[in-house]
């Protein structure tokens, strides 16, 4: 065999990966080879590709069981590594590891974009002196992803299983994308959790996507198929720039989608009556611009990337429809993440305020709703891109705080005419201030009383009583308000600033 | 076989559907009232209303079944 044949039958055994069942296996759950997702993440394939003969003394082990290389998304080069589970169950060796280092290290020193697409069984524990505890052990993969966290944009899309310690992968990820019936993550299977625990689950009910998407919030985007995986991923990334010293691609505006009725008919005059704020959305944003983050959890409050007159906008809504668009502690940790991602890759923000106020009661309570809160009012806080608040309707309580209100430092708040921003509601004003009178005046006058007191109360938080004090910056027509969004950040574009001077800031996370 | 459950804690206002109703998936089923603001409770599938465990004026907690839809 001459050199040059014994090449190409070495390139060609380690392309189709592991043995055929394991293929043919892959096939019956609908996942795809690890080669052909490539294909079908990447414009036109991946241009480079290292340590392709990882581990090619043993050809049981074709690239020791991970494809790990630079390829285009959009015209622009992004690394990615990617598990191949034919190959082993896609587990990590000690060069996998590094495999997976290497080009972690590469979107480190080139300040580009890192895809992990993860479908692995975990550590080989034959390997384990090699890959585990050591100064280019897996902890380090954990350890390059924190340095990269806010350098440049980490999406994780799963297709199988992340276990154990590489349970961690996506969880240092921006976003994590899971395919429903495939995709799972847990620190102890099922088995374990029986031997160890003596708790009985299956591993849907324990780690599945739809858990994790809905539940525990590890997981953001619960999707049907491999494909749409990878369909989310390459849009997800077109509101992004490479890194966070520049900004997003400007795309070229839309109009908005046309709808019969405008923003004035489906905004209720009643404060207490739900609307779905997803309507309200639609219509202020470029055509088919929405892609939302984390849709079933948490969905008391909205948050997705959008476009307005093609730039990236994030935004984070509260949604009437849900749990009365109350802020709960999973909610504000929702919001938390989506600022800080946001901020980091300078997306301007957006926030669409129609607040009651955090959650109150003991259940609450107990889950630390202050802290959770806090985290969020931290990250809003903290964020210097530009932001614009925009009260829908109400603003009560540490809602309107949390909601980036006036105190945060955002470039405008616009009010609505059905604006109203108040300590409390105007029931809970009343009821607070005179319980006692109430209680002590005969029955057949207490309607009167109170209703007096709330037109009185409501008189006193009128909006244009808040626009006199300065406290808004402008009262806009809601039919005109895309026409001002699109203005302010136009020029707010030009905003530069730093929060503060120091090492880091100590949250209650 | 759906069991529609109060989201959160609160007093259930007003029911919206009888047994026996047909309803559609997203349809209100009752409405809570909590935090001074209407919480609708909707049908997570289409079916048919087969039991409402709550009548008006109830306190819920979150998780509390407030009707049975049978698809």
């Amino acid at each position: 065999m001459s050199y040059i044949e014994e090449l190409q039958k070495r390139v060609q055994h380690i392309e189709k990966g592991g043995q055929e069942k394991y293929h043919q296996k892959n096939e019956e759950k609908g996942k795809l080879f690890v080669r052909k997702r490539l294909e079908l993440l990447f414009d036109e394939g991946i241009d480079i590709e290292d340590a392709f003969f990882a581990n090619c003394m043993d050809d049981s082990l074709p690239s020791d069981g991970v494809v790990t290389g630079i390829g285009k998304i959009n015209g622009q080069d992004v690394c990615v590594m990617a598990n191949d589970s034919t190959v082993k169950a896609g587990s990590w060796g000690k060069r996998t590891v590094e495999k997976i280092l290497r080009i972690q290290e590469s979107a480190l020193t080139l300040e580009l974009p890192i895809l992990y697409l993860v479908d692995s069984a975990g550590a080989r524990i034959t390997d384990q002196i090699e890959m585990f505890p050591g100064r280019r052990g897996a902890g380090r993969i954990f350890h390059n992803q924190i340095k990269l966290s806010g350098r440049v944009p980490q999406i994780c899309l799963l297709f199988g299983p992340s276990a154990a310690g590489g349970a961690y992968i996506p969880a240092f990820c921006d976003i994590v994308v899971m395919v429903d019936g495939n995709a799972s993550m847990y620190l102890g299977s099922p088995r374990m959790a029986e031997k160890v625990i003596g708790e009985k689950v299956t591993l849907e009910e324990m780690g599945g996507a739809k858990m994790h998407c809905s539940v525990s919030g590890v997981g953001d985007v619960l999707v049907k198929t491999e494909p749409d995986a990878i369909s989310y991923a390459r849009n997800y990334l077109s509101y992004f720039p490479k890194n966070f010293r520049e900004k997003p691609r400007t795309y070229e505006a839309k109009a908005v989608k046309e709808f019969e009725k405008s923003i004035e008919d489906i905004i209720p005059e009643n404060q207490n009556a739900p609307f779905n704020m997803y309507d309200f959305i639609n219509r202020i944003i470029d055509e088919d611009s929405f892609c939302e983050i984390k849709k079933k959890f948490a969905p008391e409050l909205i948050t997705g990337l959008s476009r307005i007159n093609g730039k990236s906008v994030g935004i984070i809504a509260n949604q009437p429809r849900m749990k009365g668009g109350v802020l709960f502690p999973d909610s504000a940790d929702k919001a938390a993440k989506f600022i800080q991602l946001c901020d980091a890759f300078n997306i301007s923000l957006l926030f669409l305020m129609d607040v009651p106020g955090f959650m109150i009661g003991t259940k609450v309570e107990r889950a630390g709703i202050i802290r959770h809160g806090a985290k969020m009012l931290a990250a809003m806080s903290e964020a210097t891109v530009p932001k614009i608040s925009v009260i829908v309707r109400k603003a009560y309580g540490a809602g309107l705080y949390a909601m980036a209100g006036p105190a945060f430092e955002p470039d405008a708040v616009i009010a609505l005419p059905t604006a109203q921003i108040a300590v409390m509601g105007p029931e809970a004003a009343v009821n607070a201030v005179y319980a006692n009178k109430i209680a002590e005046l005969p029955e057949e006058e207490r309607a009167a009383f109170i209703k007096q007191k709330q037109d009185e109360y409501r008189d006193d938080i009128d909006i244009y009583r808040l626009a006199s004090e300065m406290v808004i910056d402008a009262i806009v027509e809601p039919n005109n308000l895309r026409k001002e969004l699109v203005k302010r950040y136009q020029i707010y574009d030009a905003k530069n600033v730093v929060f503060t001077e120091r090492k880091h800031g100590v949250y209650p996370v | 076989m759906e069991e529609v459950k109060a989201m959160m804690a609160g007093n259930v206002w007003k029911i919206v559907v009888a047994v026996g109703d047909t309803v559609e998936e997203d349809q209100d089923i009752v409405i809570l009232e909590s935090m001074k603001m209407e919480i609708p409770i909707v049908a997570e599938e289409a079916g048919t209303v087969k039991e409402i465990k709550v009548t008006e004026g109830d306190f819920v907690n979150e998780g509390d079944v407030i009707a049975i839809i049978e698809s």
